[in-house]
């Protein structure tokens, strides 16, 4: 029976140069429940779908808010992301504490990244099963990175992780000339269009299963969760069946079989 | 032949006798730093419209002694931040080597704004206030001298306990007691900045350092002088007190060389 040898640990290449843990912890990003993030000439944005364990339980949360100026959303193992956002929230208080200087984002990736790949050639590590979106805005305006566990950082324009995340992508790639003049409120109705592409036809956003966060320049990040969510729910669609939305959702389609 | 580790590196006890062990030991307790050794004396600084005047002269005394007079005392960091030493030349030196790693560091990446005065304040104060805790003070003080991150003046103090202070003028060591009142005279609040001309501050601070070295013993007519603004740093570290008068000097009574 076939089993495959080049898998046990994170520090053996396969024949091929693959390191199948890492791509395995790529895999767990999948699994996670789909986040977006935009930014614009002004803004970052972040949006999540929230999933509840079960009837009974609360929604998992998806959007941490990390110092006053970002937060990150993540898609993955939850836990592992508390690692992380937990290091990465130490570290911008450190940055504030010594330098009285809010930490840069690209520097927080880059220290996250940095983490995520020593774990890629330690044995008896594993790699993070997470998969992050780090948005705010700093000395140098606004910026979107995203994080994989492979510590492969980038900064985006717009991006979206997760499960079904392409119908997501596909709908920021349609619309990615309009973000950067986009207003804030203009930003938020798109990620959360975004976010709907990725819901499966008998799914509806509501003010549980859905959050978002913005930071602008002179704007601290701020989430909207739960109740706040209604007035930004309701900004966005019109009506909450969605049937107007039966357009867009025919042109995401067409996208795909491409 | 003695094979022991004890032994290893040590002149041989057969051909130099038995070493003399109490060599090795240090008597009693580690100390620390109880009183600076060379040291150099005020620096002064003053706010004006659009930046920032610091001076401080070229002397370092080992006690009255003036042992050195080519040391420079004002260190410029980057583009908009001058620092100012006074007391402890060596750990003057220590701090220069650390604001080298810490400029080194930050431009390693290339990206990322540059520390500005306010930010290379809170470092520095957070450095001089940890040596203290560890009982082990960095015997100076300093004035950080620049532009914040609005690209307004920014002048506070450090000193070697980790206290901070600011104010629109600034003086340490001597200079508190005598530069200050001359430079409030002239500057005695924040809302007297934005009528201070750049001229007018250069001759301010000129005039302070000229007063301090008529009657500071441990200052000399060598002095460096440095200006911040937006446009950088404008540092000067070599220039001569000019137009002194000792006429004043004639006139005291009741020390020195007159005694009545």
């Amino acid at each position: 029976m076939f089993r495959n040898n080049y898998d046990n640990d994170s520090v053996t290449f396969s024949p091929q140069g693959r390191i199948f843990q890492v791509e395995y912890a790529q895999e767990a990003v999948k699994q996670g429940s789909v986040v977006v993030g935009i930014v614009s000439k002004t803004h970052a944005v972040l949006a999540a779908i929230k999933r509840n364990a079960e009837e009974l339980s609360s929604y998992q949360k998806k959007i941490i808010p990390i110092d006053s100026h970002y937060g990150v959303a993540l898609a993955g193992l939850a836990s592992d992301a508390r690692v992380l956002s937990n290091f990465m929230k130490q570290q911008s208080l450190a940055s504030r504490l010594t330098y009285d200087r809010p930490i840069h984002l690209a520097e927080i990736t880059a220290r996250i990244a940095d983490r995520a790949q020593t774990n890629t050639q330690h044995y008896g590590k594993r790699p993070y099963g997470v998969g992050l979106l780090i948005a705010g805005v700093d000395s140098k305006g606004p910026h979107l990175f995203e994080f994989q566990p492979s510590g492969v950082t980038q900064e985006m324009l717009a991006c979206g992780i997760g499960a079904r995340s392409q119908m997501a992508r596909t709908y920021l790639e349609r619309h990615l000339e309009e973000f950067d003049g986009s207003s804030r409120e203009e930003l938020i109705k798109h990620a959360l269009r975004a976010l709907k592409e990725s819901l499966s036809q008998d799914k509806e956003l509501t003010v549980d299963n859905s959050c978002v966060s913005i930071a602008g320049i002179d704007e601290d990040f701020k989430l909207f969760d739960g109740q706040d969510m209604a007035e930004w729910l309701d900004a966005t669609f019109d009506n909450k069946d969605g049937g107007n939305e039966g357009g867009q959702e025919g042109e995401a389609m067409e996208t795909d079989e491409l | 032949m003695n094979h022991l580790p004890q032994a290893w590196g040590r002149p041989r006890d057969d051909v130099y006798g038995a070493y003399d062990q109490s060599h090795f030991q240090m008597g009693g307790p580690n100390q620390h730093t109880q009183s600076p050794i060379v040291t150099g004396t005020s620096v002064v600084a003053a706010k004006f419209k659009d930046g920032i005047v610091i001076a401080a002269d070229n002397l370092a005394s080992y006690g009255s002694l003036a042992r050195f007079t080519d040391v420079k005392r004002l260190r410029k960091f980057n583009d908009q931040v001058v620092v100012g030493f006074g007391g402890d030349v060596s750990d003057m030196q220590y701090l220069d080597r650390l604001l080298n790693s810490l400029d080194i560091r930050e431009n390693y990446g290339s990206d990322g704004t540059p520390l500005n005065a306010k930010n290379l304040h809170t470092y520095l104060s957070k450095v001089m206030y940890k040596r203290r805790s560890d009982f082990n003070p960095l015997w100076n003080h300093l004035l950080i001298a620049g532009l914040d991150g609005e690209d307004k003046p920014f002048l506070a103090s450090a000193d070697l306990l980790g206290t901070t202070f600011s104010a629109p003028t600034l003086a340490t060591g001597f200079g508190a007691h005598l530069a200050q009142p001359i430079l409030r005279r002239s500057i005695p609040d924040e809302a007297a900045v934005p009528n201070v001309s750049r001229e007018e501050a250069v001759l301010l601070v000129k005039e302070a350092m000229k007063v301090l070295f008529y009657r500071d013993a441990r200052s000399m007519d060598k002095y460096s002088i440095a200006v911040v603004t937006k446009d950088g740093v404008e540092l000067k570290q070599d220039e001569k007190l000019e137009s002194q008068s000792w006429a004043f000097a004639e006139g005291i009574r009741g020390y020195g060389t007159q005694v009545n």
